[in-house]
Order: structure tokens, then C-alpha cells, then sequence
């Protein structure tokens, strides 16, 4: 289950910033390790929605640091 | 030949236009007499009277990066393709030029019309919620000049004039004086447009400003010819690296030409209709003659705005007349480019320059019939086939909506 949603998440993170499938790992700091800016977060928090429908509001976006804080946040989420 | 701190040179040059997607494969092909104009295929311009286009010889996701592109608005893209040309044909970037002292001067017409526009479809189709985080950065004017700082790690000032088809020579002109008041060692100068959508083509169209000669693209752009009856809309970037004499010699850097002098002026006559006798336009060019301390007998070649409107060939030919004489070789190349809108005073400036260096003056494409216009007349406008010839001094004229008038003076180097 968390390996699909780290796959999905993988995609996200290629399309909007470009990031290496195999980079995309649990452990990752979205802006230390990945590069990826808050606008971009934004971007990706929107296709979080459109491929998992979970919405990530503002507030629990800025608590979200790292690729498994993403997932874990989804899993939890998810209906 | 002695320089002084007001020397300013150019030793760097970069385009990506409807006729190429670099400044050899443009300048060969302007040569070659091609046109870059075509008739649009898409379904929305089908009622448009006005249904041609300059499109980009080279699509701009062939030459940048496909996430680096997705935050730049296609105006943003080709001004960072021409830099990016320009400035490594320079040279510059090896020469150790503290960041703190390279500025960028880039200006743009419309801006990032087609983010505004793709983004308010965006907004009335899904909502809110759904507006890119990207658009005010990729919609503001400035943001091609940031796009290209950050490129090039510009750190010295990063400027935008906006004035309208005058924006990428204001830029020249503007980039000139931070160097003559020592503000930056290195700026690179240009201009961008990319704004090929529906509304800006009707906009234009309701002012009757464009050409309406559908069934022959390649030959609607026709400057100074009895038979214009507008312009064709252009997309792309042109780009110029500008130092001092005496810091580009010191680095053995390639000088194409000098920069010898510029001048702005505004018509204060009418928003949008040049004066009919050119008064601003011819101002300025004497305004840049003296700058450059050259008398207009000097003058070998004009590159003219030339946008292939009625009124604006005319006022134009009358500006050249009085400030320049009758002698100099006229081209007006947007019959083969389109109007660049705010790119166009850089490429023109990019084949002034060319035309120095190279001893060679581009033709006129589809000046058939000279407008029987007296001042059209008395000018020596070359057509059918470039023409080599010995000259040291040339003048690139651009105008824009708003009275906004630009004249520059390059010199052989």
C-alpha cells in the first residue's frame, strides 16, 4: 500500500521538479534533498488531490518535510 | 584607437526567431531571402481576419529543460534561450566577472500573456483552488529580465523596460548607460515577445493594425510597398552582451561592433498613431547621432522599424530623410520576421551589427511597388538581394505604441 503511494508520489515529484524515481524515498527532505521550492509544494499538493483525492490543507502542508511524511499523511487521508 | 570609460562594445549575441533557432541559422536565412511567416492552422483563427503568424523556427522545448520550462512563461523561455547564446558567446562567464557587477536590461511588450490567459481559462473552468502557484511570476513583465538574471547569476541589477514595440531597444539603450555610469562591468540586453494567442491577435486586429493577406503569408510583410496593409504578428528573443572597450580588450574578448550612441524621445502626439511627419522618431536618431559625436553623412545603413503598417512606413521614411539624408541603405527586415513587438529593436540590433561586421546589407523581401510616398521615394531602400558595400556606421530605429521612440548608433569595431 505505502509502496503504491511511494510510486504515485515518485511520478508527482518527476513531473512538477524533476526528481529521479529512484530519489523519491521515504527518508528525503522535499527542500534539503530534493530541491523542491514551496511553490512547487503547492503544485505538488494539488496532484496529491488529483491521483489520491486527499486534500492537504495550507496548515498541514508546512508540517509536511519529507517524502514518507507525504505518504504517511495520504495513507491516513485516503477514504 | 583609443577608448574611454563611455566606449561600450558588443561582444556577445543570441536570437531565437521565426527564421532560426540561433543567430547563425537566422542571419543565413535572412540572407537567403526566407520569410518565417505562415497562415495558422488552428481551429480559434478561422474567422480571424488576421490569420498569419511569425512562429518560432525552433520550438523552445527543444532547447530548455522540460521543468525548467514549466515555470517559465514561453516569453521567459526564448529570452533565457537568447541570453543564454549570448552570453556564452561572450565569453564572459570564464572571464571571472564578480556576479555583484553583471546586470541584465530585458524588456518585453505584451509579457506573459499566454500564462494570463491559459491561467484565467484555469480559473473560470476548475476554480481557484486550481491557478498555478507560477503565474504572477510567470505573468509579470519583469519576469523575463529576472529569468535571465537568475541564468546567468546576475547580481548587479536586473531591469525591465515596457514600451511596447520599443521595449527591446530601450533595453540596449538603458544597458548602455549602466555601463557609461559605471553602474555594472557586464549587461546583458535584449528583448522577448511570445504572446501568439487569440486575444492579442484580435486585439491587434480591431486596430486594423495587421495584415490581413491570408492567402499569402509570405508575402504579407511588406514594408514600404504600395500594397501593405499591416503587420504579421512575431514571436522570439534577441539577446546582446554589452561591456566597456576597455574591460572587453583587456579579457581579449571578440568585438562585433560598438555601441556608439543612442536616443529616446516620445511623439506627444497620439497614444497609439505615430506622428505622421515622424517629428519623435527623427529626434531621436539625431539625439543619437550626437551621442555617438557622428554627423548623419556618416551613417552607411539603417535598419528600419519598418512595421509594414500604412501610416507607420510613411512616418517613418520621413524620420530617416531629415535626421539621416537620402544616401544611407534602408532594410526593413521584419518582412521576412514578423514584428517581434518587444524583441524587435533587439534583432534588428543583432542584424545591424551583423550587417558591420559583415559588409553586408539585408534586402527588403516583397518591396515591389515602393509606396509612391516622397519620402519612401527618395530613399534607397535595398530590395531583391542583400547588398555588400563598405560602410563604418549604422542606426536601428524602433518605435512602440505610446509614443515611445528609440534610435541607436552602432559603429564597425
Amino acid at each position: 500500500m505505502s509502496e503504491d503511494i511511494q510510486a504515485g508520489l515518485a511520478e508527482i515529484l518527476e513531473e512538477v521538479a524533476g526528481v529521479a524515481p529512484a530519489d523519491a524515498t521515504p527518508e528525503k527532505s522535499f527542500t534539503e534533498d530534493l530541491d523542491v521550492d514551496s511553490l512547487s509544494m503547492v503544485e505538488i499538493a494539488t496532484a496529491v488531490e488529483d491521483k489520491f483525492g486527499v486534500a492537504i490543507p495550507d496548515d498541514e502542508l508546512a508540517n509536511i518535510k519529507t517524502v514518507g511524511d507525504a505518504i504517511s499523511f495520504i495513507q491516513k487521508n485516503q477514504g | 584607437m583609443s577608448t574611454s570609460d563611455r566606449d561600450v562594445v558588443v561582444t556577445g549575441l543570441g536570437a531565437t526567431t521565426p527564421l532560426g533557432g540561433d543567430v547563425a541559422s537566422t542571419w543565413e536565412a535572412l540572407l537567403a531571402g526566407r520569410s518565417g511567416v505562415s497562415r495558422l492552422t488552428d481551429d480559434w483563427a478561422k474567422d480571424f481576419p488576421a490569420q498569419l503568424v511569425a512562429a518560432l523556427a525552433s520550438d523552445p522545448a527543444s532547447q530548455i529543460d522540460r521543468v525548467r520550462a514549466r515555470r517559465l512563461d514561453r516569453s521567459q523561455q526564448v529570452a533565457v534561450i537568447a541570453a543564454e547564446e549570448a552570453w556564452a558567446h561572450s565569453g564572459a562567464a570564464d572571464a571571472g566577472v564578480a556576479s555583484e557587477r553583471i546586470a541584465v536590461v530585458f524588456g518585453t511588450g505584451i509579457g506573459g500573456a499566454l500564462t494570463l490567459l491559459g491561467q484565467d481559462d484555469v480559473l473560470e473552468e476548475k476554480g481557484p483552488k486550481r491557478v498555478s502557484p507560477f503565474t504572477i511570476p510567470m505573468l509579470m513583465p519583469n519576469g523575463p529580465a529576472a529569468a535571465v538574471g537568475l541564468a546567468v547569476g546576475a547580481r548587479g541589477g536586473v531591469h525591465a523596460p515596457v514600451s511596447a514595440c520599443a521595449s527591446g531597444a530601450e533595453a540596449i539603450r538603458w544597458g548602455l548607460d549602466l555601463l557609461r555610469f559605471d553602474r555594472a562591468d557586464v549587461v546583458i540586453v535584449g528583448g522577448t515577445e511570445a504572446c501568439v494567442h487569440p486575444l492579442p491577435m484580435a486585439g491587434f486586429a480591431a486596430m486594423r493594425a495587421m495584415s490581413t493577406r491570408n492567402d499569402e503569408p509570405e508575402r504579407a510583410s511588406r514594408p514600404f510597398d504600395k500594397g501593405r496593409d499591416g503587420f504579421v504578428l512575431g514571436e522570439g528573443a534577441a539577446a546582446l552582451v554589452l561591456e566597456r572597450a576597455g574591460s572587453a580588450a583587456a579579457r581579449g574578448a571578440r568585438v562585433h561592433a560598438r555601441l556608439a550612441g543612442a536616443g529616446a524621445t516620445a511623439d506627444g502626439y497620439d497614444l497609439v498613431a505615430p506622428h505622421p511627419e515622424g517629428e519623435g522618431a527623427a529626434r531621436a536618431i539625431g539625439a543619437a547621432l550626437r551621442d555617438a559625436g557622428l554627423s548623419p553623412t556618416d551613417i552607411g545603413h539603417v535598419n528600419a522599424h519598418a512595421t509594414s503598417t500604412p501610416v507607420g512606413d510613411t512616418a517613418e521614411a520621413a524620420a530617416i530623410r531629415s535626421a539621416v539624408g537620402e544616401h544611407a541603405m534602408v532594410s526593413a527586415t521584419k518582412s521576412q520576421t514578423g514584428h517581434l513587438l518587444g524583441a524587435a529593436g533587439a534583432l534588428e540590433s543583432v542584424f545591424t551589427i551583423l550587417a558591420l561586421r559583415e559588409q553586408v546589407v539585408p534586402a527588403t523581401a516583397n518591396l515591389d511597388d515602393p509606396d509612391d510616398d516622397a519620402a519612401v521615394q527618395a530613399l534607397d531602400i535595398v530590395r531583391r538581394e542583400p547588398r555588400k558595400a563598405s560602410f563604418d556606421a549604422a542606426v536601428n530605429d524602433s518605435f512602440g505604441f505610446g509614443g515611445h521612440n528609440i534610435a541607436l548608433v552602432f559603429t564597425t569595431a
